[in-house]
């Protein structure tokens, strides 16, 4: 894994996809996934097959509309697959199998910030000295001690984000499904935030699923990068980052193999968006 | 508004003059107006009944019907007629509104119940109620039963429809939170269907209780003993003008302030919307 990005995309592709028998997580086959709409049916996924390893960072990154957050419901279980079949190897018992943070606003607007960040332990029915200092120490890890008891509309955007990062942390899954969860962050926070879910991570052994726009976040966080093509959605590539952990952010970014494996990222991805605005017809 | 006088800092003559200004003195002849509005009414009234222009039959000049309300409340007649009312009000919204609620909570969470009930509401919801009285009476008497069952329907389909469009009204992404979360059928109802339906369900308790509060009027009218319709259709029969008004006062003094009290119970149950 240590070893220079200086392969080709389609090498790396190859040996992504291979079918190693490692440790899976989750193995996805032939994943297709369409929507009926007022046009007839769209294909959001078209015939995905991949496989992420247990305890692997796992980077989806894709242009607008190609299907990363269908991708990502489908193996919350917030949505059936049209055909084909996922596979989700059973976490360690008494844990929750996925949280999810979603990509859109989706704390409750009649709890407070505790009520919100507890969610998940209160419905699980974990004993309350244990939510508390859970909940307490989350709130403390995203900067929201002095709010808990404030309620969502008096907080800004990327404070009710972070309410949404605390309740999916705190509820401690097996596998976090993390849907463009620093978008709405500036950039303090989210550097702060990126830390702290990779020292999460990197003590937990937890699988993590996280979409994002940003080659940037994607190369540093992640292990793996799955590339996907414009409407539908299929797979275009599936790249390993070489980079050894515990990562420095500051210095990897200052590496010439990181910034070459941003730029044929980039390169690929280029085209994608491209033909993805071609295609994209207004309703 | 006062403040926007007290942010124009002068000297004291200047100072003064803003504050009598556009501002602040259209504040103060909002005030005067509202007081006096109805102060002026009364007068106008009280004198035209004095001088003969209203007919005091009809109109008994304000001043009679404060000492006939005084009379009433001494006697004790007006309390525990009001207290009556007030009893079976309070039992008709509970009887109603509660199986109004679950039922609308049901009904908005899950779609066959839905497709199910609506056409039940949809026939049976643009029947006057107070026709329906006569059937009451059959059916429960002349006692209390018809009374509060009057009340009961008149407050069960406000909150069930408006329950309902409060639980649809929820968006989509919170129910995905509460699945995606393990919430089960009994904490998906406490911990999103009805918080989320809350403001419209508030809505639906102010309706059923204007609905209630016109039937149960009618129904003592028509076969009761006592409450405040009683009171007021037996001042017609002995033509005792001044009761049917102090009737009326009191009436709308039980709107106002259930209107209060519910505007307090939003402010308890709905934090998120009124604390803006
Ligand atoms: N419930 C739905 N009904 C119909 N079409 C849907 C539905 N959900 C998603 N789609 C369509 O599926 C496609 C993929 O949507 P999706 O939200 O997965 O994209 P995305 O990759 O997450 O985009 P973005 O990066 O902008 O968030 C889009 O064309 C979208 O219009
Ligand atoms: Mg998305």
């Amino acid at each position: 894994m240590a070893e220079t990005p200086g392969r080709t995309l389609q090498e790396a592709t190859e040996e992504g996809t291979g079918q190693g028998g490692q440790d899976r997580k989750i193995q996805v086959d032939n994943l297709t996934k369409q929507f009926r709409t007022k046009e007839g049916p769209l294909t959001a996924l078209d015939r995905l097959s991949f496989g992420v390893e247990k305890g692997k960072f796992f980077m989806v990154v894709g242009p607008s509309g190609c299907g990363k957050s269908t991708l990502l419901r489908l193996l919350a279980g917030l949505e059936e697959p049209s055909s084909g079949s996922i596979r989700v190897a059973p976490g360690p018992p008494g844990k929750p199998a996925n949280s999810m943070v979603f990509q859109q606003e989706s704390i409750f607007p009649w709890m407070n910030v505790w009520d919100n960040a507890a969610y998940g332990l209160r419905m699980r029915g974990v004993p309350k000295r244990e939510i508390r200092e859970v909940v307490g120490e989350y709130l403390e890890k995203t900067g929201l001690t002095r709010f808990a008891r404030a309620y969502p509309h008096q907080l800004s955007g990327g404070m009710k984000q972070r309410v949404a990062l605390a309740r999916a942390f705190a509820n401690d899954p097996d596998i976090m499904l993390m849907d463009e969860p620093f978008s709405s962050l500036d950039e303090q926070n989210k550097t702060l935030l990126q830390e702290e879910l990779l020292r999460i991570w990197d003590e937990s052994a937890k699988t993590v699923l996280f979409i994002t726009h940003s080659v940037d976040e994607a190369v540093t966080l992640g292990d793996q990068i799955l590339l996907m093509t414009a409407n539908p959605g299929r797979i275009k590539a599936l790249i390993d980052v070489p980079f050894e952990r515990p990562r420095s952010v500051m210095e990897l970014r200052a590496r010439p193999e990181y910034g070459s494996l941003v730029y044929q990222i980039w390169e690929s991805l280029r085209e994608e968006v491209e033909q993805a605005r071609q295609k994209e017809v207004p309703r | 508004m006062s403040e926007a006088g007290e942010r124009v800092q002068g000297g004291g003559l200047g100072r003064r003059r803003t504050r009598r200004g556009a501002a602040g003195g259209e504040h103060a002849r909002d005030l005067a107006f509202a007081v006096l509005s109805p102060l002026a009414l009364l007068a106008v009234w009280e004198i035209t009944v004095r001088v003969g222009v209203l007919d005091e039959r009809f109109f008994p000049a304000p001043t009679s019907i404060v000492s006939t309300l005084v009379e009433t409340i001494e006697s004790g007649e007006l309390l525990a007629n009001t207290g009556i009312s007030l009893r079976r009000m309070f039992l008709g919204m509970l009887v109603g509104g509660t199986p109004a609620l679950l039922l609308g909570l049901v009904m908005g969470l899950y779609r066959p119940i839905r497709v199910a009930v609506d056409p039940l509401i949809a026939a049976t919801y643009p029947i006057p109620k107070s026709a329906i009285l006569p059937l009451l009476l059959l059916i429960f008497g002349l006692g209390e039963g018809s009374k509060i069952a009057m009340v009961a329907i008149g407050v069960f389909f406000p909150v069930a429809i408006n329950t309902t469009a409060g639980v649809l009204e929820i968006d989509r992404i919170y129910h995905d939170v509460g699945k995606n979360y393990g919430a089960g059928r009994w904490q998906t109802f406490r911990t999103i269907a009805l918080p989320g339906a809350m403001p419209l369900i508030l809505t639906g308790v102010r309706l059923g209780f204007g609905i209630g509060l016109i039937l149960i009027v009618i129904a003592e009218m028509v076969g009761a003993k006592s409450g405040l319709g009683y009171m007021i259709w037996n001042a017609w029969q002995i033509f005792q003008v001044e009761v049917m008004y102090v009737g009326l006062i009191v009436i709308s003094v039980i709107g106002v302030l259930f209107t209060l009290v519910l505007s307090e119970l939003e402010r308890l149950l709905v934090p998120w919307r009124t604390a803006r």
